[in-house]
């Protein structure tokens, strides 16, 4: 079922097509929770309360309003909404610089084979660890177009701002990007 | 550009494999259920983000479960434990805590079958009222044998304590969980004799006043327990009573109906 056709199916009967609405989107808003906050466990309860808060508020909508949603966009702020709150509350909103540092000299990489995928699931961790250290107006952006792939359009509906302005952040993102996951020892990544 | 989006999509993990069943049990779409020893056997306690769905008795949990899912229409996992806040919380309530909140979701039950089990809910630790007495708080004073399916029909007894729900003769009654002999075991763990309650009515002893207060009560009641030997008269109906200047008690509200 597409998005469009939940939206419809959430407004005709919401306990029934709110399943297939989490089903559908629990990855995609656990990964925003996840690259936003950097820890798996506080993404986890962000991920769930974000749901949650989607049901009730669904549960509060007229049919009229259900059937008008863009269900992508409006999960995402949601997600994004209660991590900034979680973020606001005290917790570090993301890893410290040590979590780059400190890792053994890469090994040679093959092509497959276990020594390359350890090697891509550590790459993974360090590009991670990366874009955790961006600040966080320049990261959330990343994370939603490039990791979450909504559109400018939907970003600007995410974030509120201008889509000009969410282009230069997402650019300036990048560049700050490559610069950490190259001090990282992640040179590939800025090729 | 595109090499490092390439790499970020990388970053879009997939979800842990609970996250989308816990969502779905907090906002009340699926049930948990759990075993919690008791004194009458092992309790199975169904729950979801809205309250406690159900209470049921026995050995198999997963036979359990699915009478549970096919009652609610709610999938229903089984779980080993409880979670603890909520273990201590119904532990406490069956130990006649009233201060311990213990949210009951009875989503799908009928207006009457809430007022009946809300009801019951009135009754203190340790004291029985009749059917009846049920039917006329509820507005419905005829409609005690529908009282009686309603309680039989309780998802969540002991929470809803229909056990302290007795007949209008006196004796004990019957009893969804397990049967009447639970009902009388449970009642004995209140603090009750349900065989000198059953004595004392057949000996017509159905409500309790005391000569010196002028009140009169269910034999249970608090306000009746207090009374000493010395000062205790007993009725065999309200109108007895009333035609010798008692008026009933304003706790426990004796009612004619079970009365007579």
């Amino acid at each position: 079922m597409d998005d469009q056709a939940l939206a419809q199916a959430l407004a005709r009967d919401l306990d029934a097509a709110f399943e297939p609405l989490v089903r559908a989107h629990a990855d995609r808003c656990y990964a925003i929770a996840l690259r936003v906050l950097g820890d798996p466990h506080d993404a986890e309860e962000a991920a769930q309360d974000a749901l949650v808060r989607a049901y009730r508020a669904l549960a509060s909508y007229e049919a009229a309003r259900i059937r008008e949603l863009r269900l992508r966009p409006w999960l995402a702020t949601i997600v994004v909404n209660v991590c900034r709150n979680r973020s606001r509350r005290g917790r570090p909103a993301a890893l410290a610089l040590d979590g780059l540092s400190g890792g053994a000299e890469p090994a040679a990489p093959s092509r497959d084979g276990p020594a390359a995928m350890a090697q891509a699931a550590d790459d993974r961790e360090r590009l991670a660890a990366a874009l955790a250290t961006l600040p966080e107006r320049y990261r959330v952006p990343v994370v939603l177009r490039h990791i979450d792939d909504l559109s400018y359009s939907e970003l600007a509906e995410v974030l509120g701002r201008p889509e000009g302005t969410l282009k230069a952040q997402v650019h300036r993102g990048l560049a700050l990007l490559r610069a950490a996951a190259a001090e990282a020892g992640l040179e590939e990544v800025t090729a | 550009m595109t090499a490092d989006s390439a790499r970020l999509t990388a970053l879009a993990v997939s979800a842990p494999a609970n996250l989308a069943d816990d969502v779905l049990v907090e906002v009340g779409l699926a049930d948990r259920i759990a075993p919690l020893p008791s004194a009458i056997g092992t309790l199975w306690v169904a729950w979801n983000g809205r309250g406690v769905a159900g209470v049921d008795l026995g050995d198999d949990g997963v036979a359990i479960a699915a009478e549970h899912a096919a009652r609610t229409g709610r999938r229903t996992h089984v779980r080993d434990a409880l979670p603890s806040g909520l273990a201590s919380a119904v532990a406490r309530r069956l130990a006649g805590d009233r201060r311990a909140q213990v949210r009951l979701d009875l989503r799908g039950r009928t207006p009457f079958e809430v007022a009946v089990w809300e009801k019951a809910l009135e009754i203190p630790f340790g004291e029985v009222r009749p059917y009846g007495w049920v039917a006329v708080e509820i507005g419905r004073p005829r409609a005690v044998r529908a009282v009686g399916t309603a309680l039989g029909h309780n998802p969540v007894p002991l929470l809803v304590p229909c056990h302290r729900v007795v007949r209008a003769d006196g004796l004990i009654g019957n009893y969804s969980l397990g049967g009447p002999h639970n009902k009388r075991a449970i009642l004995a763990s209140e603090g009750l004799d349900p065989g000198a309650l059953e004595d004392a009515a057949r000996r017509g002893e159905r409500l309790v006043g005391s000569d010196t207060t002028h009140v009169v009560c269910w034999p249970t009641c608090r306000h009746a327990r207090r009374v000493s030997q010395r000062h205790r008269v007993t009725f065999r109906t309200l109108r007895e009573a009333d035609a010798l200047g008692y008026r009933p008690c304003r706790a426990c509200r004796p009612t004619a109906a079970d009365a007579a």
